[in-house]
């Protein structure tokens, strides 16, 4: 019997995302959301972690579980949140919202079998180094990204200022 | 400089031969799993042996400093089977369900911060070859993963139901956010004087003299700026407003009960230690020996004392510092603490990243 280990972790976590993604719209109450969208989070980053890409796993921790999962529980914290919202949900959205679900699974799975299934590539080298990320980030060659990672640069700033502006009492 | 002492408490190669004697009467997958599970088991005994002498600890360091004598009834002389009681004692109560409370995400909290501090637990460096969590952007994975728990903090808050808990979760949820930044601008500081992320590679940078030391003034500024930063977001010492008793009762875990408390509780102690562990990595050198250059005979007499003793004395020596501090100064008001990291931790730890980085840059630390 040909087990491999990575291949046992991957189907655990893509499960998990799959169960906590449908969890996260289906339930009632928006801070259980709140949680489930965490879990997915969680998922997301196991995955870039078996990838070889802890960098990135690490980064999906720390912006989306510890930043903006954080955020989201806050504002639902402190404001005034129902306890259940059960929405009734009207026939013609229902049929939409099943058509877009059908159209956006044949999408992706004549992706995945057009392009055999992305656990084939995955890298054995083991983990790709910071500085090889760095170097790309800030490099001016072909496949270097000083150019968006400046404007992304730029485009925070103008957030942070925004945000102190708004924040400013007068 | 002979380097030998780096050797001979390696414990990498005995892990390699156990590793390879079982992969010789089993297949790989399954000695890794068997491995993985082992570690676990060991992680989680460490984590709560470990609790249980900071427990300790915490009583008799905070006796001498009220001067009392603190627990030494149970157990002989000194109180030694206090905690043991009182552990004893914790998993025999019962854990009591709230009405009206979100069963769920009431029962999730207590074990998503626990999960934070174990993972965060399992990346320090122990001794010579045995980091258990490794990999190349370490330190940043101590960052990412120590702010999952303070979602466990919010959740358990709003899940109780109760004024309470929502106060101290929302006080200690902003706190905990600000001072973070503090704490990733001094550990980047660290960084950016080893040259490296990789937990391991910050210790063995330090082979010749502790960071502390090398990095003279912004390094024992960054050391001072980590360790309050560090104690804020341990939720102690003069920034337990989560649980200011006076007017929270106990904060966000006023509801809980039982071992579910304990949860609570068992975080609170290691991430104190954690803090500390994180701080001797960084600062105090980690499983290194202490050096003085030019006395060989000195230095040899510290090389033969193993890894984990001096990583252990040194954490404790920081957790002593930071008891200190808890049982010295009093709490502080909220907006105070704030204040406090916004107006000026803050923009000091910039100032030291910038000093630090000049330093490196004109080769001014060693």
């Amino acid at each position: 019997m040909e087990v491999n280990l990575q291949e046992i972790v991957f189907y655990v976590v893509a499960i998990v995302v799959a169960v906590c993604s449908a969890l996260a719209v289906s339930t009632g109450r928006i801070l259980r959301a709140a949680t489930y969208l965490l879990f997915v989070l969680f998922g997301t980053a196991a995955i870039y972690i078996i990838l070889g890409y802890t960098f990135l796993g690490a980064v999906q921790l720390m912006v989306y579980a510890g930043g903006i999962v954080v955020l989201y529980v806050f504002s639902i914290l402190l404001t005034r949140s129902d306890k259940d919202m059960k929405y009734k949900i009207s026939k013609p959205k229902l049929v939409s919202v099943l058509l877009t679900t059908l159209v956006g699974a044949a999408l992706i799975l004549f992706l995945v079998f057009t392009n055999g299934f992305v656990l084939n590539s995955i890298p054995q080298a083991g983990e790709l180094g910071v500085k090889e990320i760095g170097m790309a980030l800030i490099g001016g060659d072909k496949y270097e990204y000083v150019l968006p990672f400046e404007l992304l640069s730029v485009l925070l700033l103008a957030c942070m200022i925004g945000g102190v502006l708004i924040a400013r009492k007068r | 400089m002979n380097q030998s002492f780096l050797d001979y408490y390696n414990i990498a190669p005995l892990l390699a031969t156990i590793h390879e004697a079982m992969c010789s009467v089993m297949p790989e997958w399954l000695a890794m799993t068997l491995e993985g599970i082992v570690v676990g088991v060991i992680i989680i005994l460490m984590y709560a042996l470990l609790a249980i002498v900071l427990i300790y600890m915490e009583r008799k360091v905070c006796a001498a400093f009220q001067c009392r004598i603190g627990p030494n009834r149970v157990g002989g002389k000194g109180g030694l089977l206090q905690v043991f009681a009182d552990v004893l004692k914790i998993l025999t109560k019962e854990i009591i369900k709230l009405k009206k409370a979100d069963r769920l995400l009431y029962n999730l909290a207590p074990y998503l911060v626990i999960l934070a501090s174990i993972i965060t637990f399992s990346c320090l460096p122990w001794h010579n070859g045995a980091q258990i969590l490794h990999m190349n952007i370490g330190i940043f994975f101590v960052l990412a993963a120590s702010s999952i728990g303070i979602l466990g903090i919010l959740l358990a808050g709003w899940s109780s139901n109760s004024k309470y808990t929502l106060i101290g979760a929302v006080r200690s949820g902003a706190m905990i956010i600000s001072y973070e930044l503090s704490i990733g601008i001094t550990v980047l500081t660290m960084v950016v004087m080893s040259g490296t992320m990789d937990i391991h590679g910050i210790v063995m940078s330090q082979e010749n003299g502790w960071n502390i030391f090398k990095g003279h003034i912004p390094a024992i500024a960054a050391f001072i700026v980590y360790l309050i930063a560090g104690n804020a977001e341990a939720n102690r010492g003069p920034f337990d407003l989560a649980e200011a008793e006076q007017e929270l009762t106990a904060g966000y875990h006023t509801e809980y009960s039982g071992m579910h408390f304990g949860f609570f509780y068992l975080a609170e102690y290691l991430n104190l230690f954690i803090t500390s562990g994180i701080a001797t990595t960084l600062f105090l050198g980690g499983w290194m020996p202490f050096h003085i250059a030019g006395l060989d005979g000195f230095n040899a007499v510290m090389d033969y004392i193993p890894g984990i003793v001096w990583f252990l004395g040194k954490t404790f020596f920081v957790v002593f510092l930071l008891m200190w501090i808890r049982w010295t100064f009093p709490r502080l008001r909220i907006d105070q603490v704030l204040t406090l990291e916004w107006k000026y931790l803050m923009p000091l730890s910039l100032v030291i990243l910038v000093v630090m980085t000049v330093c490196k840059i004109y080769g001014l630390v060693f």
